[in-house]
């Protein structure tokens, strides 16, 4: 009888999560008449037109393609930059590292509406305004304090025997990082690269603060197209599913890790 | 673990430093010269001391925001902390069940905000929107865009949606390490179902949901994105929270002065905050390695 119950709290509760997905999937999947001038829970006639819209129109794809860039520069430094880092707090005492930690900490937690202003001041003054790599620094505030908790949370995990056999072998200090230590923890720096470009990947205000036009952001060109026209749902509802996608393909591999992740590596 | 004193450790950490001061400290530094002076533009400066904190403290804009802010937060973790940990406790333990189950539940985690507040706007919309066709089909006067208690409904059960997954998945990572023998002594003891959750479920999911409740707070506290996709902060000022704000009043007005020390008080709250955070985690770690 128990397993009855919870079979259905966990098929209501999966049914609110996904019909809101499925209603924005069906419309886009329909046409801009149908979806103003009837109302059916089944597209009647499929459409790609307006998938067919956003991947021939560079206003459009080229916001993925923007995004997709400074997103991946974002990780790419964001890991850089922690590993060694999160090395030295798991592994070392030093002076004012409990003080770094919890500074690195308030970053994390620090609201993007504060620093939304300053930014836009400091890259326009050295002349970064409208580029990738300003977003893609910008977003290093919060995806290099999460890359280092979630990262010292798995380097916890390798014994430190590991280290000192290494080091007795001869091998000297970057060596046995690339070498040993990396793959020990692959699975920790996959987990890290995923949340790092999941969080720079759903952000919204500083990408929009810091680009016009050369590095105009998906999300940016999704909001700005709901102001100025807001009567083209069946495109602004294959957009939404379009970026809703990456997020979806890679989900699998990091199911049972999703939980750390979001707790900063601490579960 | 133990671990080895050596401040050369300090190098590994140079890095880090430096980029973050770049995008952290550096941007924070201009914020504090702007609470603290006026400016007619050109880069003249003159000093205001603490007349824009005086100013903000005595808004009522402010104070507004702030209330909307907090009955906010308080309505979100109401609602998504029983809710999350009722979910858990009904999660499918094991088996292909169990991965499926936790593919779906993350699937609203890992939408961008701003898709999840067009999802919501159209979903809610009475013309085109399958959540504005049921209600107003049942009768119900719904619509988001003009009445603020609707809307109000609409931003919270949006949250809901997006964020409940996260507390259930954090409670249920800390169920899964309960031993098996737990409960067979407690079936032994003939345990209520109730008393197994008290005295069992409860304890051990204590770290989890700490940590849980804290990461809603906070991103609860600093929402931006979700509603200002959905009603732009309206009708009216209905929904304009405390990011919402800080964003209009800086990005959108230029009142450097005002939203910097607006920005200066926010970000110290937040301070705070992360200062409990830190030691609720530092706790757990040291629980842990007892």
């Amino acid at each position: 009888m128990r397993i009855k119950t919870s079979a259905i709290v966990m098929t209501l509760y999966l049914l609110f999560l996904l019909v809101p997905i499925y209603w924005l999937i069906t419309m886009s999947l329909k046409t801009n008449t149908e979806i103003t001038s009837t109302f059916s829970l089944f597209p009647q006639s499929i459409t790609f037109r307006n998938y067919g819209v956003i991947l021939t129109d560079p206003s459009w794809y080229m916001g993925y393609v923007n995004s997709m860039i400074y997103v991946t520069m974002n990780v790419v430094i964001s890991l850089t930059v922690a590993l060694p880092a999160a090395y030295a707090f798991s592994r070392y005492n030093f002076m004012g590292d409990k003080h770094l930690f919890f500074w690195l900490l308030t970053n994390r937690m620090a609201p993007p509406a504060v620093f939304a202003l300053p930014f836009f001041q400091l890259y326009s003054s050295v002349g970064l305004f409208d580029t990738h790599i300003a977003i893609a620094l910008a977003h290093t505030l919060f995806n290099v304090p999460l890359a280092v908790w979630i990262l010292e949370g798995f380097m916890r995990g390798v014994p430190k025997e590991i280290d000192e056999t290494a080091y007795i072998d001869g091998y000297s200090f970057g060596r046995f990082f690339i070498k040993i230590f990396m793959p020990l923890i692959a699975s920790g720096i996959g987990v890290a690269a995923f949340f790092a470009f999941m969080f720079s990947w759903v952000e919204l205000l500083l990408s929009r603060t810091l680009a016009t036009v050369n590095a105009k952001s998906i999300a940016a060109t999704m909001t700005r197209t709901v102001s100025a026209s807001g009567m083209d749902w069946g495109v602004l509802a294959a957009a939404g599913v379009l970026t809703i996608v990456p997020g979806a393909l890679v989900i699998y591999f990091v199911r049972n890790y999703i939980a750390k992740g979001f707790a900063l590596g601490r579960v | 673990m133990d671990k080895t004193q050596n401040n050369k450790a300090w190098f590994l950490v140079l890095p880090v430093l430096v980029l973050v001061a770049f995008s952290a400290v550096l941007p924070l530094m201009t914020v504090v010269n702007y609470a603290f002076n006026d400016t007619f533009g050109q880069n003249e400066f003159f000093w205001a001391s603490l007349d824009w904190f005086e100013e903000m403290v005595t808004s009522d804009r402010l104070r507004d925001a702030l209330g909307r802010q907090t009955l906010f937060s308080a309505i979100i973790l109401a609602i998504e902390v029983p809710l999350g940990i009722f979910i858990a406790l009904n999660m499918p333990k094991k088996g292909f069940w169990a991965s499926l189950v936790l593919i779906l539940m993350a699937l609203p985690l890992l939408i961008p905000f701003n898709v999840v507040g067009t999802i919501w706007q159209i979903f809610g919309r009475v013309d085109i929107g399958l959540l504005g066709r049921a209600l107003a089909a049942m009768g119900i006067d719904y619509n988001y865009t003009n009445d603020p208690l609707d809307a109000w409904f609409t931003v919270i059960i949006m949250d809901v949606w997006h964020w409940t997954s996260l507390v259930a998945l954090l409670c249920y990572a800390g169920l899964q390490s309960i031993p098996q023998a737990y409960y067979q002594a407690a079936r032994i003891d003939q345990a209520t179902r109730w008393s197994v959750f008290r005295y069992i479920e409860l304890p051990k999911m204590k770290g989890v949901l700490l940590i849980a409740v804290l990461l809603r707070f906070m991103d609860s506290f600093m929402i931006y994105t979700e509603p200002f996709v959905v009603t732009g902060g309206g009708p009216g000022n209905s929904t304009t929270f405390l990011s919402i704000d800080l964003a209009k009043m800086a990005t959108g007005q230029f009142d450097l002065g005002p939203a910097a020390a607006f920005s200066l008080m926010y970000f110290l709250v937040i301070l705070l905050i992360s200062w409990v955070f830190f030691t609720v985690m530092t706790n757990l770690d040291r629980e842990e390695n007892r």
